[in-house]
C-alpha cells in the first residue's frame, strides 16, 4: 500500500465516522461541528476524486454556509429555552427499525447500481469534450451547466428562489441586534474581508469559463460575505437596505436566463440554445445574474425570514 | 534531491511538528483559554511553515500571491475567532471549568 492509498483509505474512514458522529451525538452542537468537519473532508475527497469544482461548492455550501444555517437554527432552539430531555427513551430502537430497514434499502440499491456500472464508464464524457468549442467556454463542467444541460441550471436557480419565498412566508426576519457584539476587532476584519469576499467571488464566475470555479462558488461566498454582515451586526447591506433592491437582486438570475433563452428563440432556434458565436457573452450574462441572485438567497435564508416592512427606517442604530 | 526541495521538506517536518503540538495541546490541556493558546500559537507557526514550503515550489508568482493572500485570511481569521471565542467564553468561564468544556 502506497502512502497515498494510506491517506485515502484514511480519508474514507474519516468521512464515515464523521457522518456517524453528526447523526447520531446527542449533543447537538458537537452533531453540527461534526457537519461541518464531514463537509470539510468531503470537499477534501472532491477534490482527491479529481473533481475540484465540486470540492469547491462543497466546501463553501455544503459545509460552510449548511453549517452557519444550523448554527443559527440551533441557536433560535436555545433561545426558546425549551430544552427536550435526553437520554434514552423506551423502545426507541423499535421505533427507528423502519428507518434502519428503509435506509439499508436505499444503501443496497444504490450500491448496487454503482457496481452494475460498466468499466470503463461509458460517460458522455467525450461528447462533452467533443462539442466545448461551440459551448464558449472551455471548462466542460461549466459548458455541461450553462451550455449543455442549462435548462436543468434554469430550474435550479429557480427552486432556490422559491426556497427564499417558502422562507419569507414562514415568518418575519427576527430583529437585527444594532451594533457590532465583539467591538472593533471584528468590525476591522470584516472592513476588508467584505470587500475582498465580493471580488472574490466576481474572480470565480470569472475563471468558470476556463478553470474550476462559477455562479455557485462565487455565489456561495458573496451569501457569505451576507452571513458576515448580519453576525458582526453591521447596518449596511442588501438585507437591511431598500426592500425593492433586495427583491430585484433575488429575481435577477432567473428573470436574466428565462430572457436569454428565450431570445435565443426569436432568431429560430430552441430555448435556451445559444448562438455559437455569442454564447461566451450570454453564459457570463446569464452566470453574472445567477451570482448576485445565488448570493442574495442564501443570505435571506440565514437572515431566516421577510425583512419588516419598512425596514430602510430602522437601519439606523 | 535539489537544495529547494530539501528546504521545502525541513520546513513541512517544522510545520508537522507544531500542528502535532497544537492538537496535542488542544485534547491535552483543561480549560478554553490553554487549549486557545496552544492552538493559536502552534497553528499559527505551523501553517505558515506549510506556505512557506509550497511557495518554494510555486511555479509563477500568481500561484505564490494566492499562497500569501490564504495565508494572511487565516492569520486575521483565526486571530479574530480566537478572540471571539475567548471573549464568549470569558463570561462563563468558571462554569466550563467545571463542566463538560466544549
Amino acid at each position: 500500500m502506497t502512502i497515498v492509498q494510506l491517506f485515502d483509505a484514511l480519508l474514507a474512514l474519516l468521512l464515515l465516522w464523521l457522518a456517524w458522529r453528526a447523526v447520531t451525538d446527542a449533543v447537538l452542537f458537537r452533531a453540527v461541528v461534526s457537519f461541518v468537519a464531514l463537509g470539510l473532508v468531503l470537499a477534501l475527497t472532491w477534490f482527491r476524486l479529481q473533481a475540484p469544482d465540486l470540492a469547491l461548492a462543497e466546501a463553501a455550501v455544503g459545509s460552510g454556509l449548511t453549517g452557519a444555517l444550523m448554527l443559527a437554527a440551533l441557536r433560535r432552539r436555545s433561545d426558546r429555552s425549551s430544552p427536550t430531555p435526553e437520554g434514552p427513551v423506551k423502545g426507541a430502537a423499535l421505533r427507528q427499525l423502519p428507518g434502519w430497514v428503509l435506509a439499508f434499502v436505499i444503501f443496497g440499491a444504490l450500491s448496487w447500481a454503482v457496481l452494475s456500472l460498466p468499466i470503463p464508464a461509458q460517460g458522455l464524457t467525450e461528447e462533452a469534450h467533443a462539442s466545448l468549442e461551440k459551448s464558449g467556454v472551455t471548462n466542460p463542467v461549466t459548458a455541461v451547466l450553462l451550455n449543455y444541460r442549462s435548462y436543468d441550471t434554469l430550474l435550479e436557480i429557480g427552486v432556490l428562489l422559491l426556497a427564499v419565498v417558502a422562507v419569507w412566508s414562514l415568518r418575519v426576519a427576527p430583529r437585527l441586534r444594532p451594533g457590532s457584539p465583539s467591538g472593533p476587532l471584528l468590525e476591522g476584519l470584516l472592513r476588508f474581508l467584505i470587500p475582498l469576499l465580493i471580488i472574490t467571488g466576481g474572480y470565480l464566475l470569472w475563471i468558470g469559463a476556463f478553470a474550476p470555479g462559477g455562479a455557485f462558488q462565487g455565489g456561495a461566498l458573496l451569501g457569505g460575505a451576507c452571513v458576515l454582515v448580519l453576525l458582526g451586526g453591521l447596518t449596511v447591506g442588501p438585507m437591511t437596505g431598500r426592500i425593492v433592491l433586495l427583491r430585484t437582486g433575488l429575481w435577477a438570475g432567473l428573470a436574466v436566463f428565462i430572457a436569454v433563452g428565450l431570445g435565443a428563440m426569436t432568431s429560430d432556434r430552441w430555448f435556451l440554445e445559444y448562438p455559437v458565436e455569442r454564447a461566451k457573452l450570454l453564459i457570463l450574462l446569464i452566470e453574472t445574474a445567477a451570482l448576485i441572485s445565488i448570493g442574495l438567497t442564501l443570505g435571506c435564508l440565514f437572515y431566516g425570514g421577510r425583512p419588516e416592512s419598512g425596514s430602510s427606517d430602522r437601519s439606523s442604530p | 534531491m535539489s537544495p529547494v526541495d530539501a528546504l521545502s521538506t525541513l520546513l513541512l517536518a517544522v510545520s508537522l511538528f507544531f500542528f502535532t503540538a497544537g492538537t496535542i495541546g488542544l485534547v491535552r490541556l483543561p480549560d478554553v483559554h490553554s487549549r486557545l493558546h496552544a492552538l493559536t500559537k502552534a497553528d499559527n507557526v505551523g501553517l505558515g511553515c506549510v506556505v512557506l514550503a509550497v511557495l518554494l515550489q510555486a511555479s509563477d508568482w500568481t500561484e505564490g500571491f494566492k499562497l500569501v493572500l490564504i495565508w494572511f485570511l487565516v492569520l486575521a481569521a483565526a486571530t479574530n475567532v480566537s478572540f471571539l471565542i475567548a471573549g464568549g467564553t470569558g463570561k462563563r468561564d468558571h462554569d466550563d471549568r467545571e463542566g463538560d468544556g466544549r
